[in-house]
């Protein structure tokens, strides 16, 4: 077993992780293989990034600097585009 | 003796105010819209009829939210992420496979999560318990062979609910009807929906004493509801929603004029618009012409910079909106309280005085002339302008044109039809106000919000400095005046396109300033031109 690869971001959207973010961070997280968990500290709590009860109930505010971990074979590009998302606050992919 | 049977008195309910708006009608209380309890069959069809109502329910979402844009999609997005999520079926499952009905075993697993919400800290959590209690109750509705909900209410009906879920907000049709609810939040997604429909809405107004079909009075801006109001109240009810009604009517009438001032002058008034997707709702012959188009947020759109190809439809779905209208398009406004990044500057000190605007464009040449490029075609489709932020010295534009110049003459080898629009400039930097004449630009709009703080030394997000961000500051409205002159002089057009365009108390000082083109906000069109009509300047 390899050792998951990690990352982390600052999540500067104005209200935190709310429903919108939470839904988008979760559908990302969903098209990727690979076990993803996100915590709002560098020792967690990890939870599951995949599940969207569980991301809003870290409640995480405007901020916080997410930490996300994965493990599988497209982790990379997992954590890649989670941070990204993070990144551009959530934005809607078309114009 | 008097009858026993008399009518009984009227009651006043104060809540909150959620959504501005009057109504008067019947009250119309909300039913319970699920059936009776399941029969509990074995684990197995216990098992299979939940997974067959979660699976009616997600298609059921999926199509909604095909139908919906904005806020109302987001909260479906919501109740279709906590469909598909195991998180919250788990349990229920769970609980079926001990022998549980479908029915019970799907309302404990999700009123559990509710509780949890309702305990949060956040208004903002507490208000999605309700998006919750939305989705338990649709698929709820299916376990027990209840239909869909399509309750058509009698004109200008009152609704009266503890709450009521976004999905049956979706379901009604609310023209002229109102919303009075004993709990709610005016952070709701329904509150939300209300707003952006126009529906009043009062909440919080604890248990309301009435019956169906009792008249009330709802007034959504106080968060008030009468019932059985008494003849004086009504009059003066009826007398406030004629005034409203006569004001909105008017609003949207003068929307429709073109702005004439008492000496028969006309004054220009075109829009300012962020994203092309707002103008889908707006009736282009309101206005002349898009006077502000803000290119930021498609900056922020998902995979990196938005390449020439993404730009260039945006621009052209602008031109055609507007329909042979002039379109200025505002090159990259980054920086400051806008930032991008991989773009901007990270945790600049004093951001306002940075590294901003066309500062940013200059340093980025790479980024600017893609944007360049799609502006040089797009100008092909229709009458397009190109307009650069944050100009301070002359050097600027001339680096600017250059660029322009040189992204030209690149899709002339490419043989890639295109056309130079005309190049100008912002002026919100006092720099660029007291010397525009050394400017080499074709026109000019003043960008009332970014002047107003650099001439007062008062930042306009600084809370407690409200008195000094003022547009009609003498300082402030001088510099207007002086800009405006220099413009005329060298017969260069001048618009404003700040908030303090939009500000119908504003507008005054602006035209006696000297301005006849100001660009705002689609929704203060109406009451920027009633300002602007019949205005004489004072003697």
């Amino acid at each position: 077993m390899t050792a998951p690869c990690t990352a982390s971001v600052l999540l500067f959207h104005e209200v935190g992780l709310h429903a919108r973010p939470s839904v988008k961070l979760t559908k990302l997280a969903k098209r990727f293989a690979s076990q993803i968990e996100v915590a709002p500290a560098p020792d967690g709590p990890w939870i599951d990034a995949k599940s969207i009860v569980k991301v809003m109930a870290v409640k995480a505010p405007k901020d916080t600097v997410l930490h996300f971990r994965a493990t599988g074979e497209d982790a990379d590009r997992a954590l890649a585009a989670l941070v990204r998302l993070v990144e551009t606050d959530f934005a809607d992919e078309a114009v | 003796m008097r009858p026993a049977a008399r009518s009984p008195d009227k009651v006043v309910h104060v809540g909150r105010p959620a959504s501005p708006g009057l109504v008067l009608g019947p009250v119309i209380i909300d039913q319970a819209r699920t059936g009776p309890r399941r029969v509990a069959g074995d684990p197995a069809t216990e098992r299979a009829a939940l997974e067959a109502a979660l699976d009616e329910a997600m298609t059921a979402l999926g199509e909604l939210i095909a139908a919906h844009t904005g806020e109302a999609a987001d909260m479906l997005e919501f109740q279709l992420a906590l469909a598909t999520d195991e998180t919250l079926s788990e349990p229920a499952f769970a609980a079926i496979a001990a022998g549980a009905a479908a029915d019970v075993a799907w309302t404990d697993a999700v009123d559990a999560l509710i509780a949890d919400y309702q305990t949060a800290e956040e208004e903002y959590f507490r208000a999605r318990a309700a998006d919750l209690a939305d989705l338990r109750d649709r698929v709820l509705a299916r376990l027990r062979g209840d239909a869909e909900v399509s309750a058509v209410l009698p004109e200008a009906a009152i609704l009266v609910a503890d709450d009521i879920t976004p999905s049956r907000f979706l379901s009604t049709d609310w023209t002229g009807r109102g919303i009075a609810l004993a709990a709610g939040s005016a952070t709701s997604h329904v509150a939300m929906l209300a707003r952006a429909r126009g529906v009043p809405m009062a909440i919080g107004l604890g248990p309301v004493d009435t019956t169906d079909g009792d008249l009330a009075l709802l007034d959504g801006e106080a968060g008030r509801l009468v019932v059985r109001p008494d003849p004086g109240e009504r009059a003066a009810f009826a007398d406030a929603r004629g005034a409203l009604e006569r004001r909105r009517v008017a609003v949207a009438a003068a929307a429709r004029r073109p702005a004439l001032t008492a000496s028969g002058e006309r004054v220009q008034v075109m829009i300012n618009v962020a994203d092309p997707a707002e103008l889908d709702g707006i009736d282009p012959a309101i206005c002349d012409g898009i006077g502000l188009a803000r290119t930021e947020l498609m900056f922020h759109a998902g995979a990196g910079l938005p390449d020439e190809a993404a730009q260039l439809a945006a621009y052209r779905r602008l031109l055609a909106w507007a329909a042979g209208r002039p379109v200025v398009v505002r090159t990259l406004d980054a920086g400051g309280d806008k930032p991008i990044p991989g773009y901007t500057v990270d945790n600049e000190p004093n951001s306002f005085l940075g590294m901003r605007g066309v500062r940013l464009s200059l340093r980025h040449p790479e980024v600017f002339r893609v944007q360049l490029r799609a502006l040089l075609r797009a100008a092909t489709d229709g009458d397009i302008r190109i307009m650069v932020p944050m100009v301070a010295i002359p050097g600027e534009m001339q680096r600017v044109r250059g660029l322009l110049a040189e992204a030209a003459a690149a899709l002339g080898r490419e043989q890639i039809p295109h056309r130079v629009p005309p190049l100008g400039m912002m002026v919100e930097v006092p720099a660029a106000a007291l010397a525009l004449e050394h400017f080499d630009t074709d026109f000019v709009s003043i960008g009332s919000n970014d002047l107003i703080q650099y001439v007062m030394a008062a930042s306009r997000d600084a809370p407690g400095l409200g008195d000094l961000t003022d547009p009609t500051a003498p300082a402030v409205l001088k510099l207007i005046a002086m800009t405006v002159a220099t413009a005329e002089a060298r017969a260069i057009p001048i618009s404003l396109c700040g908030d303090a365009g939009g500000d119908p108390a504003v507008v005054p000082a602006l035209l006696a300033a000297g301005l006849r083109c100001l660009s705002v906000a689609p929704s203060a069109v109406g009451a920027v031109k009633q300002a602007i009509v019949g205005w004489e300047p004072a003697r």
